[in-house]
This record gives C-alpha cells, sequence and structure tokens, in this order.
C-alpha cells in the first residue's frame, strides 16, 4: 500500500482530490439509462438484460472515473464499494419480486370465503373453492410436531448442557448434527417406511412424525445456545442453598432462559410449517375438512400450493388460489417470525454477549 | 438461528466440579433428580435412536433394491424400476445435484458475501438495520412458495438471459440453448441461489459483527481505505465462518425438493449444456417418481435417499469441522 | 426475577388464546360450496334432484389413480357427492400411483389407463380376501395432441411425423414433412418443443402404443408407462404437460381431450381416411365401438385399434378403468364404492362424458360392467 502512497500525484495537498458525494448518484442513473439504451437499440426485451447491462456500467463507470480523479487505490475502493451495492440490489429484486408478487396475485382471491370452506367438490381447474382444511391441516399437524418435537429438543438440550459428559453425550451432539443435515424428504421416506410396515392409511398425524424429527435437533440446537448464556453463579447460588438439581434447572435454569428457547422453538415452527416434502409423501391430501389428524387423509397448505399448481393444467383459478395460499402460509410463518423475534428482544439475557 | 455457527465447546461457565459431575453420573439421590436426568437422558437417547432407526432403515431398504438392480447402480442413466428387469442407477442424479449446488454456491457465496459487508460495513446506519431484518425474514419463507415463484415467475424471465448466453457464450457448449423451455439446470441453480442466500447472509453477517473493532481503527488509522480495511481484517478474520456458512446453504441447497420439481424438466440423461432442460437431483427424482412407484420402485427410491443422506452428511461434518477450528481461532482473539 | 411469575402466566395465557383459538377455527368452516345442495351431511335434500342410489353410502371414500379420468371422477364426485353426502378423495396421481395404493389397500378403488399386469393380479390378492382386483372399463377418450404455435390454427399430422417430432427428428414447425400435410397453412420458423410425462403415465403407455402400432418404422421404442425417447421435455402428469404447452410458444404435448381449452388447440390426425379426424367425443366413441374385451372372468380389459381407417374415427384413444375388488372389498368402504360405481357406470353418469371430452364405453360393454358392479361384494 505504500507504493500507492507514493505514486499518488497529488502530494501538494493534505487532502486527496476527491469526486463529491454525488458522485455515484450521478454514474448509477448514467448507467441506468444507457443500459436501458443500448437494450432498446439491440432490440432485447428482458428487465433482467436491462438490469445487467446497467450493472456492469456502473461498476466500470465508476472505476473509470475515480481511477481518473482520484487514483487507483481509492478507485478500488469505489469499486468495492459500487460492487456491494450491485450485489446487494442484484439479490434484493428477486426477493422483492417474490414478495410483490405473491402479495398482488395473493390478494386477488383472499377474503374472508376463501378462508373458510374447503375446495369440496370444486375442480382444480375451476374457479372458487378456499383452504380452510389446509389451514385445518397445517394447524394440526405442526400443532402435534410441535408437542413431540419441542419438549424432546429442550430436554435433550437440557441433557447436554447440565448433565451431558462422557460418549452418550458427545454421539447426542454429533447425531444432532447430522439430524439438522436430513433432507426433509428422507425424514418422510423413513416415517412412510413404517407406514408400509403397519400397514396404515395415510393420515394428518403421520406427517406431524416427520415434522417432528426436522424440528428436533433445531430446536436442540437453539435451547443448547441459550441455556450455556445462563451464567454459572446463578446454578451455584441455587445448588448452594440446597436446591435440588432438578429443581435448580427448573426454577433457575428454564425461566431465565424461557424468552430464548421460546424463540427457537417458534423458529423451528415457522420452518416446519412451510415443508412440503414430507407431507406429500405421507398425508394423502383432502380436498374435504378432516378435523380429525388421527384417521384419514388430511390436507395441509404447502402440499395444497403445490397440487394447485401441478393440477392447475394452466387454469388462471387455480394459480390464484394458489397465490392466494402462498401468502397465507407466507403471512403465517412471519407473524410467528416476528413474534419470536420480540420475545426474543422482549427477555434478552441482560447477561453474555 | 444466526447463532449457530457457535462453539459447540461447553464454555467455562457451565463446567461443573468434580464432586457435581460424579453425582451426576452416580445418579442423583432424590428421586426428582433421578426422574429428571432420566426424562432428559431419554430423550438424548431417543433423538440417537430414530437417527440410528432412519439409518439402519433406508440401508436395508437400500440393498433390498440394489441387489435385484439389473444394472450398475452408480453408472446406469436410467431409471425404470416397475417392470420385471428393473434396472436403475444415479449417475444422472449425482451429476445434477452437484451442478445445481454448484451453481447455486457461485452464485450465492460472493452475494451472500457483499450482502453481509453491505448490512455490516457499507449501508447507511439508518438502512442497515431494515434490510438485515428483511433478509432474516426472507429466510423464512417455505420452499414451496420458492417453487411457486421459480415456476410462474422466474422461468418466463429467463428466456432473454439465456439467448444472451447462448449468443455471447454458446461457443463454449456449456452455455448453448436449443430455444427450450428455459426449466434447465442453471434456472434450478439460480433459484437455489436466491433460497440459500438469506442463510449465508445471516451467518455470513454474523461473523463479520465479531470481528474486533481494534483490527478495524488500526487499519483505519494506517490510512486504509475502507475496501483496504475489508480485505485486510474482516476477510481474513470472517473467512472460517463464511466457509462454514456456505456449507449449511450447500446443505440446504443438495437436498432442495419442491423447488427444484416445480421449476426442472426432469430427464433421465446428462445435458452438456447448462441452458437445455433435462437431468435431476436426487430430491427432485424422489418426490417426482414417488407417487407412481410400486413397492419395488419406492425402495430404489430410498436407496438414491440414502446416497443424498450420506452426502449431506459429509457435508454436514466438514462444516462441523471447520466450525471447529474457527472456534479455537476466535478464542484466541477474545 | 420478581417479573417471572407474571411472565409465565402471560405466555400461559397466550398459550390458552391459541388453543381455543384453534378449537373456535375447526368449527366455524365449511365444505359446502358446490353451488346448490349441501355437500356434507345432509343427503336427504338434495337426493330427489336425481336418481343416483346412496344405498347405506356413507363417509368418505379414498381413491388415486388416473389423470387422465381426473376430470371425468370430478364431474361425477360432485353430483355424486351431493346426493349421497359421501366424500370422495379421488387424487389423480397417475394409473401406477393408484394401483400401488390399491394393491397396498390404501384406497378403495383407484383409477387406471391400463388393465392390472398378472403381477398386480397376484398382489391385489392379498388386499382383496377370496377375490382379486379387476378392471372396469369406464370412460374412454381421444388422447389430444395440443399444440401452441402462434398463428396456426388447424394443424394435421400423421402417426410418421408425430413420432419425428416426439424423437426429436424434426425440429422446427416449418419443416417439409409437416408442411406437406398442412398445403396453404403458414407455419413460423420455430423450434419446436416436445413435451412428454415425466412421471410413468398411462397416457403414455397408450399414445406410445398407438406409434408402435401404426409407424414402427419411426417408433423404435418398446413402449410402456415410462417416456422412452431422449429430448424433448417434460412435466408432471397430464395437467403439468398441458400447463406447460400453453405457457411455451412452439410447444406440443399431449394429454386427454378434457385439458384442450383456454386457448390450446388439438392436432387432428390423418390416419388415411379421406379427411383428418379432430379429437372429440363423438370421433373418439366410434374408434372406442371397434374394442374388444379381453379380460378373462369378471374382469373386462379392452384391446383398441389403433390401426383404424374408418371415416371419422380417431385412432389415439384411451380407455380407462376402474380397479376395485370382485370379492373382499372392505366392510366400511363397500356399500359408497359400489354405489358411487354403479352411478358412473349407470345412463346418467355416461351421459356426463362427451360434454367434457371424454367418450362414453360402448352401450354392450357397459351393460357387461353394470352386471359386474352388482356382483361386488
Amino acid at each position: 500500500m505504500s507504493t500507492a502512497a507514493v505514486t499518488d500525484k497529488r502530494h501538494s495537498t493534505l487532502r486527496a482530490a476527491s469526486l463529491p458525494r454525488w458522485t455515484p448518484w450521478v454514474i448509477a442513473a448514467g448507467s441506468l439509462v444507457l443500459g436501458i439504451g443500448i437494450s432498446m437499440a439491440a432490440g432485447l426485451d428482458s428487465q433482467v438484460q436491462w438490469g445487467l447491462i446497467a450493472a456492469v456500467l456502473f461498476v466500470l463507470g465508476t472505476f473509470g472515473v475515480a481511477a481518473r480523479v482520484e487514483g487507483r487505490r481509492q478507485a478500488k475502493d469505489r469499486v468495492a464499494t459500487s460492487l456491494v451495492w450491485v450485489a446487494f440490489l442484484l439479490a434484493v429484486v428477486p426477493l422483492v419480486s417474490l414478495i410483490w408478487v405473491t402479495v398482488v396475485r395473493g390478494v386477488k382471491v383472499l377474503d374472508v370465503y376463501f378462508l373458510t370452506h374447503s375446495m369440496g367438490v370444486v375442480a382444480d381447474t375451476e374457479p372458487g373453492g378456499g383452504i380452510y382444511h389446509a389451514i385445518i391441516g397445517s394447524l394440526e399437524q405442526v400443532g402435534l410436531a410441535t408437542l413431540i418435537g419441542a419438549p424432546i429438543g429442550v430436554l435433550t438440550a437440557i441433557y447436554l448442557v447440565e448433565y451431558g459428559r462422557g460418549r452418550l453425550a458427545k454421539a447426542v451432539t454429533f447425531f444432532v448434527d447430522v439430524m439438522t443435515g436430513i433432507p426433509s424428504i428422507v425424514a418422510g421416506l423413513f416415517i412412510l417406511s413404517l407406514m408400509l410396515i403397519f400397514e396404515m392409511q395415510p393420515f394428518g398425524f403421520a406427517g406431524s412424525l416427520a415434522l417432528a424429527i426436522l424440528m428436533m435437533p433445531v430446536v436442540v440446537r437453539s435451547t443448547e445456545e441459550m441455556l450455556k448464556l445462563v451464567p454459572n453463579e446463578l446454578r451455584e447460588a441455587s445448588l448452594a442453598l440446597g436446591v435440588p438439581k432438578w429443581r435448580t434447572i427448573l426454577k433457575v435454569v428454564l425461566p431465565t432462559s424461557v424468552g430464548g428457547i421460546t424463540t427457537g422453538i417458534m423458529l423451528a415452527v415457522a420452518r416446519i410449517a412451510g415443508e412440503t416434502a414430507p407431507v406429500l409423501l405421507l398425508v394423502f391430501g383432502n380436498p374435504f375438512i378432516n378435523n380429525n389428524p388421527f384417521e384419514g387423509a388430511q390436507a395441509s397448505l404447502p402440499l395444497y400450493i403445490y397440487q394447485q399448481f401441478a393440477n392447475s393444467a394452466g387454469s388462471g383459478a387455480a394459480f390464484d388460489r394458489a397465490w392466494a395460499a402462498s401468502l397465507t402460509l407466507i403471512a403465517f410463518v412471519m407473524i410467528l417470525n416476528l413474534v419470536a423475534r420480540g420475545i426474543a428482544r422482549w427477555k434478552a439475557p441482560k447477561t453474555g454477549r | 438461528m444466526d447463532i449457530s455457527t457457535t462453539t459447540d465447546v461447553p464454555p467455562p461457565a457451565s463446567q461443573p466440579t468434580i464432586a457435581e459431575r460424579k453425582r451426576a453420573a452416580r445418579g442423583a439421590t432424590r428421586p426428582g433428580d433421578r426422574i429428571f436426568l432420566g426424562l432428559s437422558r431419554g430423550s438424548g437417547i431417543l433423538l440417537l435412536v430414530i437417527m440410528a432407526a432412519i439409518a439402519v432403515f433406508l440401508t436395508y431398504r437400500a440393498v433390498l433394491a440394489i441387489s435385484k438392480d439389473h444394472a450398475n447402480f452408480l453408472t446406469t442413466f436410467e431409471w425404470n424400476t416397475n417392470v420385471l428387469e428393473p434396472k436403475f442407477g444415479i449417475a444422472v442424479l449425482v451429476f445434477g445435484t452437484i451442478v445445481s449446488s454448484v451453481i447455486a454456491m457461485v452464485i450465492a457465496v460472493p452475494v451472500a458475501v457483499a450482502i453481509a459487508l453491505f448490512i455490516t460495513h457499507y449501508a447507511p446506519r439508518r438502512m442497515s438495520g431494515p434490510v438485515a431484518y428483511v433478509i432474516d425474514l426472507l429466510a423464512a419463507v417455505p420452499s414451496i412458495v420458492y417453487g411457486l415463484w421459480g415456476a410462474l415467475v422466474l422461468v418466463p424471465h429467463m428466456n432473454g438471459l439465456f439467448g444472451w448466453l447462448n449468443d455471447f457464450f454458446g461457443w463454449t457448449g456449456v452455455f448453448s440453448w436449443d430455444e427450450g423451455a428455459p426449466r434447465s439446470m442453471l434456472t434450478v441453480g439460480i433459484l437455489l441461489a436466491i433460497m440459500i442466500l438469506p442463510i449465508i447472509t445471516n451467518v455470513s453477517r454474523e461473523v463479520f459483527r465479531q470481528v474486533p473493532q481494534m483490527h478495524e481503527e488500526a487499519a483505519l488509522a494506517l490510512g486504509a481505505t475502507r475496501w483496504e480495511v475489508v480485505r485486510m481484517s474482516v476477510l481474513p478474520f470472517g473467512r472460517s465462518g463464511v466457509i462454514s456458512a456456505s456449507m449449511l446453504g450447500l446443505g440446504r441447497a443438495l437436498g432442495e425438493t419442491m423447488a427444484v420439481a416445480t421449476v426442472l424438466s426432469p430427464s433421465f440423461d446428462i445435458q452438456a449444456s447448462l441452458l437445455n432442460p433435462g437431468g435431476g437431483t436426487f430430491a427432485q427424482n424422489i418426490a417426482s417418481k414417488f407417487s407412481e412407484a410400486n413397492e419395488f420402485g419406492r425402495d430404489a427410491l430410498i436407496a438414491s435417499g440414502l446416497v443424498l443422506f450420506v452426502i449431506t452428511l459429509l457435508v454436514n461434518g466438514a462444516a462441523r469441522l471447520i466450525i471447529a477450528r474457527r472456534a479455537e481461532y476466535s478464542g484466541a482473539n477474545a | 426475577m420478581k417479573l417471572q411469575r407474571k411472565n409465565r402466566l402471560r405466555a400461559l395465557s397466550l398459550g390458552a388464546v391459541a388453543v381455543t383459538g384453534a378449537l373456535a377455527l375447526t368449527a366455524c368452516g365449511s365444505d359446502d360450496n358446490g353451488g346448490g345442495g349441501s355437500a356434507s351431511g345432509n343427503p336427504s335434500t338434495s337426493a330427489q334432484a336425481s336418481s343416483i342410489k346412496c344405498d347405506n353410502a356413507k363417509g368418505q371414500l379414498l381413491a388415486d389413480g388416473s389423470s387422465a379420468q381426473k376430470n371425468a371422477i370430478d364431474a361425477w364426485v360432485k353430483s355424486f357427492s351431493q346426493a349421497c353426502g359421501v366424500q370422495i378423495n379421488y387424487k389423480g396421481g397417475g394409473s401406477g400411483a393408484g394401483v400401488t395404493a390399491f394393491t397396498q389397500g390404501q384406497v378403495a378403488f383407484a383409477g387406471s389407463d391400463s388393465p392390472l399386469k398378472p403381477e398386480e393380479v397376484t398382489a391385489s390378492k392379498q388386499i382383496c380376501k377370496g377375490g382379486q382386483g379387476i378392471d372396469l372399463p369406464m370412460v374412454g377418450g381421444p388422447i389430444a395432441i395440443g399444440y401452441n404455435v402462434p398463428g396456426v390454427d388447424n394443424l394435421v399430422l400423421d402417426a410418421p411425423t408425430l413420432a419425428k417430432i416426439f424423437d426429436s427428428k424434426i425440429t422446427k414447425w416449418n419443416d417439409p414433412a409437416i408442411a406437406a400435410l398442412n398445403k396453404g397453412v403458414k407455419l413460423p420458423d420455430l423450434k419446436i418443443q416436445a413435451f412428454h410425462r415425466s412421471d410413468e403415465s398411462g397416457t403414455t403407455d397408450n399414445f406410445t402404443k398407438y406409434l408402435i402400432a401404426t409407424t414402427p418404422d419411426n417408433w423404435k421404442y418398446s413402449g410402456g408407462k415410462a417416456w422412452q425417447a431422449k429430448g424433448g421435455q417434460s412435466a408432471p402428469q397430464s395437467a403439468g404437460v398441458a400447463q406447460q404447452v400453453k405457457q411455451t410458444s412452439g410447444a406440443i404435448g399431449y394429454f386427454e381431450l378434457s385439458y384442450v381449452k383456454d386457448g390450446l388447440k388439438a392436432v387432428s390426425i390423418n390416419t388415411g381416411a379421406s379427411k383428418p379426424v379432430a379429437p372429440s367425443s363423438e370421433s373418439a366413441t366410434a374408434d372406442i365401438a371397434a374394442a374388444q374385451v379381453v379380460g378373462t372372468g369378471k374382469d373386462l380389459s379392452l384391446k383398441l385399434d389403433y390401426k383404424t381407417k374408418a371415416e371419422g374415427a380417431y385412432p389415439i384413444t384411451l380407455v380407462t378403468y376402474e380397479i376395485a375388488c370382485d370379492k373382499g372389498n372392505k366392510a366400511d368402504t363397500l356399500p359408497a364404492t359400489k354405489a358411487f360405481l354403479r352411478y358412473i357406470a349407470s345412463e346418467d353418469g355416461q351421459k356426463i362424458l362427451p360434454s367434457i371430452g371424454y367418450a362414453p364405453v360402448p352401450a354392450d360393454i357397459i351393460s357387461k360392467v353394470r352386471t359386474t358392479i352388482e356382483g361386488l361384494s
């Protein structure tokens, strides 16, 4: 870097010449106009190409201008800055498009009727129908999965942090990590094989079991982190007062970390609520309302979206329903997320990091 | 969970005394303690049992299927299980899974690192909070929604880009295009990149945040530009964190099912060009062949699922090793 | 620490609210969206609307199978459940899925485009206590070759050209072979995008059987439910193929006639008759009329005539079957299964078919089907 400083020609003044603050904006606007111009001239009709051309022009333009006025080091810095901005915009475009399209196309058929009626006898290519049956299915399956997965996950984390030493704990830690990486479809295949062995019909609870398998490792990991944040002084104080260890855990350790644990569980719930693959294999799907998760085929929101997409035969009505169901699902997941974050902030441990 | 990169090594805080350890090991004297220990240890053991059951069962069914395979399981370009002499092999699936994941990584990792840098070092302060927040939320968008968006919005938009790639890079063969609908590996890779972007960004951001302030200030005091600060102090510190974040993303890309199943036009051959439709991935193949498969066909799919399981296991194991090493590194800095 | 008690209370009440909310939710939804009659629970109010005999049918029937007959089943289910209050959950997962689900005892009946294979009959004996699975032809229909070529409204092809298109031997719409069959039509210089099924399918089976029967020189594959030719693009299920053809300029694909709507057009086939035949309910009926029963015992599987040159007979047809046990159907689903099958084989049931792009089963065959259904136990 020192050589760069020496070759800098403007040593007459203390501050090197620098571009005015508005330069990046001007270059950006210029390259955007130029990009669209070139694309128009070349007859390109895709906005993707316009954007890419403009982005390239922006980076090159920034480098050219900065190299001239400010020298190479500053130019490199400017290029890095503009690359970061471009990358950010590049990534934001599809993500914004995803949300935008889902909202705009989802609100078309999303109304009270849609939320309170099932598909019933409406054919997939016809307009009408709703997602009530899928909402019920999803709530019950995810709820049951949480009832199974969350306690096991939390207890395992307690074991690992509070008791676990030696080989068993090491094995559990390792396999929790491995479990995190299980593709969701493999969990589905596993439960399905059990069902085939016991000759069972598809039912909602089977989906819950697969979802619970996917949920456990996530809960274990997040709960572990939270329990580790509880300062040891609290435990020691409690133990020193003669409180049994289990009461110490229940009355001191868990309450201290309950916010973080809840957050972790809710994020895990949000994650499994959107899982399609295992549900696809296990609950069969059902256009009618089935309130009983232990018997008979059930629907679920992600499965419903997939079926509406796959069975649409290109019919607009089916796509509208798929988007509206997506919007409902995203809203559900987002609300869970927001609540989880709210809890995390509200009960954030005062110690640690 | 942004914090999942942190160490597995229990912090000194929870290290119990020897006496305590012995008591815990012996099983506590009080019934409450015994019950509680039993419950929590039982849960841990249950997890192990589930894992073992999955592994054992998958292997068992896979062996059943592979032993009846009339072709080489590893090298066959065919998946035909519903006939008297079943022939199936995973060559196409291995290729497709790796190619789509590699494309996703090549696109997602640099962009994700850039966004993480943007949030921690470049964005105007008022902007960085909300941006981080939005990216966080996007990590939670269900994959089926990405799939729906990919099939109905992304695919039609790829036509222009594909034509362009064909015009300029068609001579390489990798980017030649026969003007089929753009439901190809490249589209899948791009969609996967978009899906794993938030995950990699979140983890990288946490790592970049932990860069010791002193390192950066020292560089700044020496007159370094912002880029030089990033290059000399932020990136080296965050490197292993970024690698493990990428591994997490890779794990998700490898096992992604619905988004691939909705976007790809599957076939059992390998396309030299990334732009022509065809190919398949493990998870997509299971999802799309499953409903038509008879019991033997399901065993064959389970066999492919086992291979996917092993691959993801290796990737996660690698990520874990890297994280463990990073823990030592950052521990020295603390 | 002081706050904890309060917080836990708050968390508890939050949970309570969530649970009661969920409970309340389960009470307020409705399956009733069939227009007129009540869809569930109240059979008496709308039963007079038709002559459907419900017997003791009740509860819900699971069924799975051919997506080729999904649209027909959807229409039948609508009138049947309005009359009887039985919910019939037919998932058009494909013929193979249906047969698999049937031989595993997961569904009451299956829909299939191809009759049961010997090994499948053997497998069905485990489920049908004392009996076996039998094929009941219920729906006939043309397999339409749908296309999406801008500016071309009336396309004629013959078997060899079709075979070459789907085998990627002809790749442009203005190929001389296509032009020769379509004199006076301005064909664009557009790449042909041939779509086939990515899953195993009876539709694929019947379509390739047609190609093998009529033009073995151009279609050198052995046939079967899985697509064998290389090249082209794929999509799952008839609906998926139809969706892709609709979205893609220059696309061609095969699916049931009922998917030909909303801007999709169907190819007319030059069979050697005096003029090309368009797929329609009538033209398919004309072809199916020549079908022969080849099944033995109660099984009524059919053999179709693909090489027909009869005037107005469309050669690419399929007959889809319902598969049920001749003896040993599950006791709790038997009344509903029987009632539903009886309804769809009845004149009322078959009458619906032409209006939605299917062809009814010829009279002499359907009467055998009716007799067989009455004998199901």
